[in-house]
């Protein structure tokens, strides 16, 4: 594939002067809008997950014209719902030495120094008003006997500060926004569009001032024109087909933006979480993660030597190779995602994994209910136990767990400056559909963290900023016709091909080729296989693909269709990036750059900078922002 | 495994609707109930038949969009299991197994297996909130929670509004999904200021909804995936009694 390099970008709105005071300094320099005005800006919000529900919400509160959309029957149902472990914030409640420091430090430092450190401050300075509202809105968190709330540990921290509602901390949270959103939707300051899919961003002199939506009850295209729109539709993780993604969760909404003009930052920066719930057969539809916070008490194994197949309990300790601890003493089974996964890899590549297939490791914990009881265990884990039971008829109480790595989240995203705007003047971007705050690598329990943040105190109040110029008038009639003439041509022209394979057929394909060549390891020849491989495959997509009923009624095939057809292209930019990239750093990992002990090698000398592609017709372009760190010192990441 | 399945097909919500049946082969006791669906609908698209419409999207029994009457039951037969996450295991070689969207009025069917649930988003606009906009909370450890209120709130707050509760009442009532945000807020501190207020509106716009009045059957709790509990219906009617 060929690119071609543009000039470098700069975030512009960054504050400088002392870390700890620019996010006071922007708010202080952002201009404000009337209350009186605010009724007269209508802002559009994509998505309805942790960053979207609660940015709808509070812009309602704050007394803006919102309109919200999502593709579900309710905004309830976002995939933030099915956040397990916790949310970081720097409370120090336990007095164990944390700070907005500490984890701005930790968050840096996970991220394999490839986030900003201003934007990463702000997140942390923003962790603690999270937590206070979120215990305000009635977030039934885990509380301790004396009836404060309980913490505990979370990957690639050595401090407790991770709040949780057992194994569902997400969806607490999100029904914390949802329930906001709902109130604000009575207020009649929020109108709600559920079953609504963004098929194209309207941009018209220049701004962001729209988008084109398709009604998935009655296939009608319909345009919805705004002040502002803000997307937070989620990451692309079901590029992979198999991954802990939602079956909706799709990548049309910031690609066809990035069509539009917004770069698309990072793409090639994608999480394996280490835990989840190995592949079962052919017909696997999506995989199951099993929380991080497992990792605080089951002790990760396999077997020492290769080809052991005796069952797990028949297997002595003096057997076992209880590889993280071994590799990692100061980390232990706690060490972050990108880590832990490329292990697990290493073992089963070793011939050591266990279960069907030999891709598997345990998760054992025998250890835990010996020192604890069963009762605690079952008090901590109880639901992650009977979901891994229901899924696998196996009990975790007996027989350890077998996990193995899946595609989790996505850290690349579209790019945004410092007040999370894209390229495109009046499109904005939080949650994980951005790129902004986790670099390389997100350490568990930081999405939720961030989607927060950015929905209930970063983009109100950045948006203002932007909003304070408005209302932008009239919108074109030729802008808004062009965008939905473009969606009902690419609609007439996926109905119209009536070939012999399904959408989703080409999905599974595509997938797996990403993950055989674009996954936990890449090199050059596995890249550019991929890229040779994945044009082919569209055009045969484009050729052959079958979408049957009509445009003109509920139908989840044509849904589909649209959505892999994206995640075509987007794929090809990802393995692009991955391929110009040949250091390795967070959860990308190129085999060609990797010291003596198989850890990863950065190259800070020629890639201190985040990727920033602009789509165009002759091959992307590529911007370079680069990335400075004067407060954490660039190291070679070591949890040893 | 092979499988009869016999499913209800609607083609829209007006117009009427039939049991198809259809022979489903070679399925994996691994698979979920689902992924056996994807089977069946893949060979569909591709002999140019409209695929078997239903709702789903985590696939991991936590966003509430899936559900199907199974034999006669919400999510099937398998207790405290959303349909996704009901497998294969537990079906016999052979078996005809009925497959039925969930029927309420207030629940209006969309196609085949999808239902319109939007009453219960209504509901909640109704007063399912503590009214704190962002920006305004004090610090979280100035109101300390009990740990036993703080627990007996959580299991209310597992509700994934899914609607089995309605499906499975004889009068379809959607008292279960109500009384559990009721229940939910009126054990935390947090939820003290709107307490009855919010059973009042709730539980009157519930009755807008056209959803029916509650008789103690406990079939709600039987097949709800979270096994919320047959008491929040008390403390709901309790809070209600006091509002009035």
């Amino acid at each position: 594939m060929k690119y071609t390099e543009g000039p470098e970008i700069q975030d512009t709105k960054a504050p400088s002067g002392p870390i700890e005071d620019r996010w006071e300094k922007r708010k202080f320099g952002a201009k404000l809008v009337n209350p009186a005005n605010k009724r007269k800006l209508n802002v559009i919000v994509v998505g309805t997950g942790l960053a979207g529900g609660s940015a709808a919400a509070t812009l309602g509160e704050l007394g803006y014209n919102v309109k919200s959309f999502c593709y579900q029957d309710t905004p309830r149902r976002a995939h933030s719902i099915a956040a397990q472990g916790g949310i970081n914030a720097a409370k120090n409640y336990r007095g164990d030495g944390d700070s907005i420091y500490r984890l701005f430090y930790d968050t840096v430092k996970g991220g394999d120094f490839r986030a900003r450190e201003s934007n990463v401050y702000r997140l942390a300075q923003v962790s603690v008003n999270i937590i206070d509202q979120a215990v305000a809105q009635g977030v039934p968190f885990a509380r301790e006997y004396g009836g404060l709330l309980d913490t505990r540990s979370f990957g690639g921290a050595q401090v407790s500060r991770t709040f949780y509602a057992r194994g569902q901390t997400g969806q607490q949270l999100l029904l914390g926004a949802y329930q906001a959103l709902e109130r604000q939707i009575a207020a009649g300051t929020v109108e709600m569009f559920t079953r609504h899919e963004m098929l194209d961003l309207i941009v018209a002199d220049g701004r962001a001032r729209g988008i084109i939506v398709r009604d998935m009850v009655t296939g009608e295209i319909e345009r919805h024109v705004a002040d502002a729109v803000v997307l937070a539709s989620g990451g692309y993780g079901n590029v992979f087909f198999l991954s802990t993604n939602a079956k909706g969760c799709n990548t049309t909404a910031i690609w066809r933006a990035h069509e539009r003009g917004a770069y698309f930052a990072n793409p090639c920066y994608t999480q394996i979480h280490p835990t989840c719930i190995p592949v079962s057969g052919e017909y696997q539809s999506k995989l199951t993660l099993m929380s991080e916070s497992l990792r605080n008490d089951g002790r990760v194994w396999v077997p020492k030597v290769a080809g052991d197949s005796r069952p797990a309990g028949e297997i002595p300790e003096a057997d076992r190779d209880y590889y993280l601890e071994r590799i990692y003493p100061a980390f232990g089974n706690l060490v972050p995602r990108d880590i832990a996964s490329r292990a697990a890899k290493n073992v089963c590549d070793e011939g050591r994994g266990v279960g069907p297939g030999g891709l598997g490791v345990y998760l054992d914990f025998a250890d835990a209910i010996n020192r604890l009881g069963r009762e605690a265990v079952e008090k901590k884990y109880g639901n992650l136990f009977e979901m891994y039971e229901r899924i696998t008829g196996e009990n975790p109480y007996e027989t350890p767990m077998r996990i193995y790595p899946a595609v989790h989240y996505t850290m690349g995203g579209l790019w945004v400056d410092y007040d999370l705007q894209s390229t495109i003047p009046g499109l904005f971007v939080i949650g994980e559909a951005n790129f902004s705050d986790h670099g390389a690598n997100r350490l568990g329990a930081s999405a939720l963290m961030q989607g927060l943040a950015d929905g209930y105190f970063v983009l109100p109040t950045t948006l203002g900023d932007y909003l304070a110029a408005g209302p932008f008038g009239e919108v074109s009639d030729e802008a808004v016709a062009e965008a939905e003439i473009k969606v009902r041509t690419r609609i007439d022209r996926l109905m119209a091909v009536n070939g012999t394979r399904t959408p989703d057929s080409f999905h599974r394909e595509l997938g797996k080729l990403m993950w055989d060549y674009c996954g936990m390891e890449r090199t050059e020849e596995s890249l550019r296989k991929a890229l040779e491989r994945i044009p082919e495959l569209r055009e045969e997509f484009w050729r052959d693909v079958k979408v049957s009923g009509t445009a003109e009624e509920l139908n989840q095939v044509l849904e589909k269709a649209g959505r892999v057809a994206d995640f075509f292209d987007l794929a090809e930019l990802m393995c692009l990036d991955a391929l110009i990239r040949t250091e390795s750093c967070g959860g990308h990992f190129r085999a060609e750059s990797q010291d003596a002990e198989g850890e990863a090698l950065r190259d800070d000398e020629h890639f201190a900078h985040v990727s920033a592609w602009e789509f165009s017709g002759d091959g992307p372009v590529l911007h370079k922002e680069s990335l400075e760190y004067e407060y954490v010192k660039m190291t070679q990441r070591s949890y040893k | 495994m092979n499988l009869t399945l016999r499913v209800w097909r609607q083609s829209g919500p007006s117009a009427p609707g039939k049991m198809v049946t259809y022979r489903v082969e070679e399925v994996s006791p691994d698979m979920s109930f689902l992924e056996m669906l994807d089977v069946l609908n893949e060979r569909l698209i591709l002999s140019g038949d409209d695929p078997v419409a239903f709702d789903h999207d985590c696939r991991e029994g936590i966003c509430g969009m899936c559900g199907m009457v199974i034999n006669g039951v919400a999510h099937g037969e398998q207790r405290a299991t959303t349909t996704c996450q009901l497998h294969m295991r537990h079906f016999e070689d052979g078996a005809t197994i009925t497959i039925e969207p969930w029927r309420a009025a207030p629940f209006p069917v969309v196609k085949d297996l999808v239902v319109d649930r939007s009453a219960f988003d209504r509901i909640i606009q109704a007063g399912g909130f503590v009214s704190v906009p962002a920006g305004s909370a004090p610090d979280a450890h100035s109101i300390p929670v009990r740990k036993e209120d703080a627990d007996d709130a959580f299991d209310a707050a597992t509700c994934i509004g899914c609607g089995a509760c309605v499906a499975a009442c004889p009068n379809g009532s959607a008292s279960l999904f109500t009384a559990a945000k009721i229940t939910h807020l009126s054990l935390l501190p947090q939820g003290q200021p709107e307490r009855l207020t919010r059973a009042k509106a709730m539980v009157d716009q519930m009755d807008a909804e056209g959803f029916g009045g509650c008789t103690n059957t406990g079939e709600c709790t039987a097949v709800c995936p979270k096994g919320i509990p047959l008491d929040t219906i008390a403390q709901m009617n309790s809070d209600y009694l006091k509002a009035n």
